[in-house]
């Protein structure tokens, strides 16, 4: 005889796939370990102790942000220790480490949890973070930050620092980039990463591989990457005068593959339909030609990200996608 | 075997978990000492009682008459005397009126129960009337009653019925078995039903992870020039109506319309098979097929079930519980519903009875959206799942219904993906019900 038990009663559906928000984060944690061992090797030790120190106080933060405001503490979903990685990635190896300690900080405190937490964010926490470091630190982060890889001689310049320089010194693009002047890498040396940058930027070759990853394991489509990459080739290919190497170094250089792969797929702060994210690829790729073409500052791609954050809600609202049967009735 | 293979866009990929009584042949199940049949087994309106308590009624006598249009008559499936008849649950959740049969153990049959005669001779409106005495209703689950389904507003034609063999839920097998064993009242079932309806196309469709299903069926409608036979990608829920219409014909069934409105009516496998069985035998629809399966079940089984019989005898039938059960879920686990007692009866919709364990059973605790964007793109109906239930959760129901809450066809697809384990479809339910509610009362005004 069955005894007489009450069962559990809930709603269906009954059973629920084994996808979980820890499971995404550790995924995408997974594919930032080329870059990172790619940093580490590049620019040293240094690299590393920058990234623990960002992890560290970005999860602390967390902890402490959900303990004042009552919520339940969610460090376990690993959220921030992908947003302390990203922090880390977009700051130079010498960066000093309380001012890292500082931007993990601002990014969760303010960019995430003052709106909500994890999914309310309106901005990328990891750009606004660096945005705020940029702004307040401005000599740690831009050039005279950098080293040039394998030394620990401070680099004059980044290679989009430097093919601006030769720019704006009268030389043609083209010239600038195939001079033998050494401040201007090889397009494999910008692939690699052997370039003068932040962290986790330089080697395109590393981020390319994560991307794969995240790709192949269901956790971003190619959309974004895809058209932003894209339209930042084809626009360097047309401003900088139809010629194929600027087009392939711009692709290559600054900060445009982290990102592209990382930073404009934030579910947060990204469309997330098709249509939408297209838009969203289109509009970081041309904001961030426009800017390294026309803009005082050679890095284009943070704040092209972060403008393009702020439009997502209108991407979204407007790219609502149309429901089935939603179509003319029959008489 | 020349099969085209369709389906539809969005959708996704629960496991299967049919393994345990895929290759089970139905089992006729013991003939309970008391069936309990509900006067309500169907969406509509509930049945009269027509027996008294000491009546003797006979297998397949009319015992409850039909109120309304909306509505189907229910048959004892048993022979024996009326105990009683009064309100006991059901599997709906709530108390139902059911007549209360003692089972006499000689299944005299009624003398209502003859052969109706050859599909060459009967009629379309003989056909019909034949299919609402018989008490035949939506078998995969839903229980709409099918002769309202051929009853057709006046204006509009179909050209086309489509047999539903997707079966789609994950664990149940009542529908494949149904195909392998029994294809040829399949195909007659279908034919019965173009003909009532003059229509000259029909689709069998079967999703592609049941090849021997395929194949039978395949061979018993070999020698129909009027009805093909698809295989449908394995992807849930590919059985769902406007879903089905959709891979088999292309069309897209209007918001808010029935498949009327695109020349299409789709039956279930099962509910073919019962009308071939009224025609041919006179039999009613008071018996079926019943996948009895789950971890929490010791002898999983497919088991041809008397209508009113309790879940308890079926599942000690089956070897009885095997471990910690969790949940009881009347149906499949996608879209079933969970059951707090055993003491209640299988019904014409009951496809089956899963048994989770205590482990299985526990459901995750919700974490904050992450807007992957998951849910959206497994949505078959293209809604935004997560949009819809954060208003639902705000009690903002008319953004809603903005949102096109009233599309949702509750096929748990964006629960079951969602990482961040929210209760969306739930949510999406108590939308839409609030909406339903507030219309009416709109309407009242």
């Amino acid at each position: 005889m069955l005894d007489s038990t009450m069962f559990r009663v809930t709603s269906s559906p009954h059973i629920r796939s084994g996808e979980t928000t820890q499971r995404i984060m550790l995924d995408v944690i997974i594919a930032l370990l080329p870059a990172l061992f790619a940093g580490i090797y590049y620019f040293g030790i240094r690299s590393l102790i920058v990234t623990i120190v960002s992890v560290v106080f970005a999860v602390a933060t967390e902890f402490v942000m959900q303990k004042i405001m009552k919520r339940p503490v969610t460090i376990n979903d690993l959220s921030a220790v992908v947003t302390g990685i990203l922090l880390a990635f977009n700051v130079p190896s010498t960066a000093p480490l309380c001012m890292v300690a500082i931007g993990a900080i601002f990014a969760i405190a303010v960019a995430k949890h003052c709106f909500g937490g994890l999914g309310h964010n309106f901005i990328n926490p990891a750009l606004a973070a660096r945005a705020m470091l940029l702004a307040s630190w401005p000599v740690r982060m831009t050039s005279s930050a950098f080293l040039t890889p394998g030394t620990d001689a401070v680099s004059s310049a980044t290679p989009l620092a430097a093919l601006q320089a030769g720019m704006l010194n009268g030389m043609s693009g083209a010239t600038a980039a195939t001079a033998t002047a050494p401040t201007v890498p090889s397009i494999m040396d910008l692939f690699l990463g052997n370039v003068a940058g932040c962290i986790g930027e330089t080697s395109a070759l590393a981020l390319l591989i994560g991307g794969i990853y995240l790709v192949y394991r269901g956790v971003i489509t190619i959309t974004i990457p895809v058209t932003y990459i894209g339209t930042v080739a084809i626009l360097s290919f047309i401003l900088g005068g139809f010629n194929p190497y600027i087009a392939v170094y711009h692709m290559f250089a600054g900060g445009l593959f982290l990102g592209a792969i990382f930073m404009a797929t934030d579910y947060s702060t990204s469309p997330m339909t098709t249509k939408g994210q297209i838009i969203m690829g289109l509009g970081a790729g041309i904001l961030t030609a426009l800017i390294r073409f026309y803009g005082a500052y050679p890095e284009g791609v943070s704040y092209s990200i972060l403008l393009m954050n702020v439009a997502t809600p209108l991407i979204d609202r407007y790219t609502m996608p149309k429901k089935f049967g939603e179509v003319k009735r029959s008489a | 075997m020349n099969i085209r293979t369709l389906s539809f866009k969005g959708g996704t990929h629960p496991p299967h978990s049919k393994e345990a009584t895929e290759k089970l042949a139905v089992v006729k199940a013991k003939s309970p000492e008391v069936v309990v049949i509900p006067m309500q087994q169907h969406i509509g309106a509930p049945c009269e009682p027509i027996v008294k308590v000491g009546d003797e009624v006979k297998v397949g006598q009319k015992i409850g008459e039909p109120k309304g249009f909306v509505s189907s008559p229910v048959h004892s499936s048993v022979s024996g005397k009326v105990i009683a008849i009064e309100p006991r649950l059901y599997s709906g959740g709530a108390k139902v009126n059911c007549v209360v049969i003692q089972n006499d153990m000689q299944d005299t049959l009624s003398e209502t129960v003859k052969s109706k005669g050859s599909l060459e001779t009967l009629s379309a409106d003989e056909i019909k009337e034949i299919i609402k005495d018989s008490g035949i209703v939506g078998m995969g689950g839903a229980t709409f009653p099918t002769h309202v389904k051929l009853a057709l507003p006046p204006g509009k034609t179909v050209d086309t019925v489509i047999l539903n063999g997707a079966e789609c839920e994950p664990y149940l097998t009542s529908d494949h078995r149904l195909m392998v064993e029994n294809p040829q009242a399949v195909v007659y079932g279908l034919k019965a039903l173009m003909k009532a309806l003059n229509v000259s196309k029909g689709f069998i469709g079967i999703e592609n992870n049941k090849p021997d299903a395929l194949e039978a069926v395949y061979n018993a409608a070999k020698d129909e020039k009027s009805i093909e036979v698809v295989a449908l990608k394995t992807k849930y829920p590919q059985g769902a109506e406007k879903q089905l219409i959709y891979a088999c014909t292309g069309r897209e069934v209007p918001s808010g319309g029935l498949p009327a409105d695109v020349g299409v009516v789709v039956n279930n496998v099962g509910t073919a098979a019962a009308i071939a069985e009224a025609i041919n035998t006179g039999m009613p629809l008071v018996q079926r097929i019943v996948t009895v399966t789950g971890k929490g079940v010791k002898n999983p089984q497919n088991l041809l079930v008397k209508i009113g019989t309790s879940f308890r005898e079926v599942i000690e039938q089956c070897g009885g519980f095997s471990g910690n059960v969790g949940k009881v879920i009347a149906g499949g686990p996608m879209m079933g519903i969970a059951q707090y007692s055993v003491d209640i009866p299988v019904i014409k919709g009951t496809s089956g009875i899963l048994i989770l364990t205590e482990e299985e059973a526990k459901l995750p605790e919700p974490s904050n959206c992450i807007r992957c964007g998951k849910c959206v793109n497994v949505c078959p109906i293209n809604l935004m799942p997560l949009l819809i239930s954060s208003y639902s959760l705000l009690d903002r129901f008319d953004k809603a219904e903005e949102m096109n809450a009233m599309d949702c066809i509750e096929c748990g697809s964006c629960s079951f993906i969602c990482p961040a384990k929210r209760p969306l479809v739930d949510s999406i339910r108590v939308a839409k019900r609030e909406i339903t509610a507030q219309r009416k009362k709109a309407q009242s005004k």
